[in-house]
């Protein structure tokens, strides 16, 4: 478990974090999630000890970093898929992390076939790697001491679609044995559909917690797409009950809940064929809590 | 939030820390394991190889007489100058390709790690003093056996510390030049500034400033060292050796010491 306690950090008048608080659990991912320059990555390095905080702490499992005897048992940490030797190849890279933390040469292996990474191109170095290769390293990197704590800095950035869904499975199934999980990401549909609780940082500070349900239940407008087999009876029976629809593409756009479309359709017998929450509507909160950090905006029920 | 708060504690009971000799050995692994670490290693043993071979050379065309110590004291320059080198990237090397989030993460008391990376260092300049020996023993034999002139071996177990002591030194200011500037490019020009201009700037001073011939011994660190290579130190030598030490090793490593321990790790 994670749990940051009124941290703040400040570099001189700026002040890059400023007293959160969040508990990330064991059994889920958490998403972080934030516009650049949130304070993210600052949270995440005042965690393993690389940061100090001006006030506040962090403990994971009830330690601080820095008090955990060979910490990559416990923590595995991916801060910056990059700030490793460009001269390096990949396997040396892990070598190096196995033989300080004093795990055989075999876990190596393991960890690449893991990530996917082919013998060939562990034997590269680490200059000739993509972003996403790296990506992957890392991520066998932060696994190789067998943690029961992830703590992830945009690890999504540089993969594919393949291999952002295929973390999303390592990552699922980590979380499901037990794991905890803190991903960071800018990009909400990157975390969207992994994250069991999500945390919105704005300008350093909390504007949003909770998880998905609660979140879009606190946000102001909800809209749904829907398209059913009688497009136009729907709409003529939703805009007589006083709610906005508008035509997109195959279907409707519905300002409302799905809910309020569904009992539409089955007073009025129209066959749904498709019905879900608009895309873009956490999207739209997500953008709207970061984007004026000034307003200390807490969506009500969404609240820890 | 839907999850209820249940405290979960990180059994750490078990696990013991990283033991320093692990992290001694990783840190030698990693001075050898990129090209340039590799080559520098690699340079170190062959420029001295090639010093001693120009001399062997020079001496056997010349007809000179020499004996062990000469030898010796040519293999000390290649020596000087890339041992403090790669003292330097033994820690800059981790501050510009910025792997030092990555091993202070893996062991977060940055002064055992630190005192880990000034062990291996001070390995490798024990190892670089054998090798030293080594190839100065195998000059002077062919010394012996190319000029027919009798060999002489007029070092003692004294002179062997003093040359380990002058490469501990050599290394160990390279190092702390290398916590002082955190960076590899910047931490070099400046060691080499400090090793080759300022001596000669030192002498200068001397011929003509009075006042300064008599304080010049106690701040320039390099004559002090001298005495160590002549493998002889008097007294008042080795108090001069403490006193520009003191300025040029342990002032700019207490520094640099202290900016490691508190920096933010980027």
């Amino acid at each position: 478990m994670i749990k940051v306690e009124g941290l703040t950090r400040k570099y001189g008048a700026f002040t890059a974090v400023d007293n959160i608080s969040f508990v990330c659990q064991p059994g889920t991912v958490t998403g972080f999630l934030g516009p650049n320059g949130a304070g993210k990555t600052t949270t995440m390095r005042v965690m393993v000890g690389l940061t100090p905080p001006t006030g506040g702490r962090v403990t994971i499992g009830g330690h601080l970093y820095q008090d955990i005897p060979n910490p990559g048992l416990h923590v595995g940490v991916l801060l910056d898929a990059s700030a490793q030797h460009a001269g390096r190849t990949g396997r040396e890279i892990l070598e190096i992390g196995a033989r300080t933390m004093g795990l055989p040469s075999s876990r190596i292996d393991e960890m690449l076939e893991q990530v996917s990474l082919t013998p060939t191109e562990a034997r590269r170095r680490l200059r000739n790697y993509s972003l996403g290769m790296k990506q992957r390293l890392g991520i066998a990197h932060a696994l190789l001491g067998d943690p029961s704590v992830l703590i992830l800095d945009e690890p999504a950035n540089g993969l594919d679609p393949a291999g952002i869904r295929w973390m999303r499975g390592l990552l699922k199934g980590y979380a499901e044995r037990g794991g905890t999980v803190l991903l960071s990401s800018h990009l909400l549909n990157e975390v969207e559909l992994i994250a069991d609780e999500m945390i919105l940082i704005g300008n350093g500070r909390i504007v949003a917690q909770g998880n998905k349900a609660s979140l879009l239940a606190g946000a102001a407008a909800v809209s749904t797409l829907v398209t059913s087999l009688d497009n136009e009876r729907l709409a003529k029976a939703l805009t007589a009950e006083g709610v906005t629809v508008a035509s997109a593409g195959d279907g409707l756009r519905v300002e409302s809940e799905p809910v309020t479309v569904g009992r539409a359709a089955l007073e009025h017998g129209v066959v749904l064929t498709d019905l879900r929450h608009a895309d873009g509507a956490l999207e739209d909160l997500f953008l709207e809590l970061t984007s004026d950090a000034q307003r200390e905006h807490l969506v009500t029920g969404a609240t820890a | 939030m839907s999850t209820t708060t249940y405290d979960h504690a990180l059994d750490i009971s078990g696990t013991a820390h990283v033991p320093f000799a692990r992290l001694v050995r990783v840190e030698l692994r990693k001075m050898a394991d990129t090209r340039a670490g590799r080559w520098l290693l690699i340079s170190i043993a062959a420029l001295t190889a090639l010093v001693l071979g120009i001399q062997l050379a020079v001496i056997l065309s010349n007809d000179f007489q020499v004996d062990f110590r000469d030898f010796m004291i040519a293999m000390n320059t290649p020596m000087g100058v890339l041992l403090p080198v790669l003292g330097i990237m033994s820690v800059t090397s981790e501050w510009t390709q910025r792997t030092a989030m990555v091993t202070f993460s893996l062991e977060p008391s940055r002064s055992r790690l630190i005192l880990a990376k000034f062990a291996s260092t001070m390995l490798i300049a024990v190892v670089a003093v054998v090798i030293g020996l080594a190839l100065s023993v195998a000059a002077n034999l062919l010394y012996g056996a190319l000029s027919g002139n009798e060999v002489l071996w007029d070092i003692g177990v004294v002179d062997v510390v003093f040359y380990f002591l002058l490469h501990a030194i050599g290394m160990a200011t390279g190092f702390a030049f290398g916590t002082l500037f955190l960076n590899t490019a910047a931490a070099i020009v400046i060691y080499f500034v400090y090793s080759f201009v300022l001596p000669g700037l030192f002498q200068l001073g001397a011929q003509l400033i009075d006042w300064f011939a008599d304080i010049q011994p106690w701040i320039d660190f390099a004559a002090a060292q001298n005495p160590l290579i002549e493998g002889n130190v008097s007294g008042e030598q080795w108090a001069q050796l403490g006193v520009s030490g003191f300025i040029w090793l342990v002032l700019p490593l207490a520094v640099g010491l202290w900016r490691v321990l508190r920096a933010e790790v980027k």
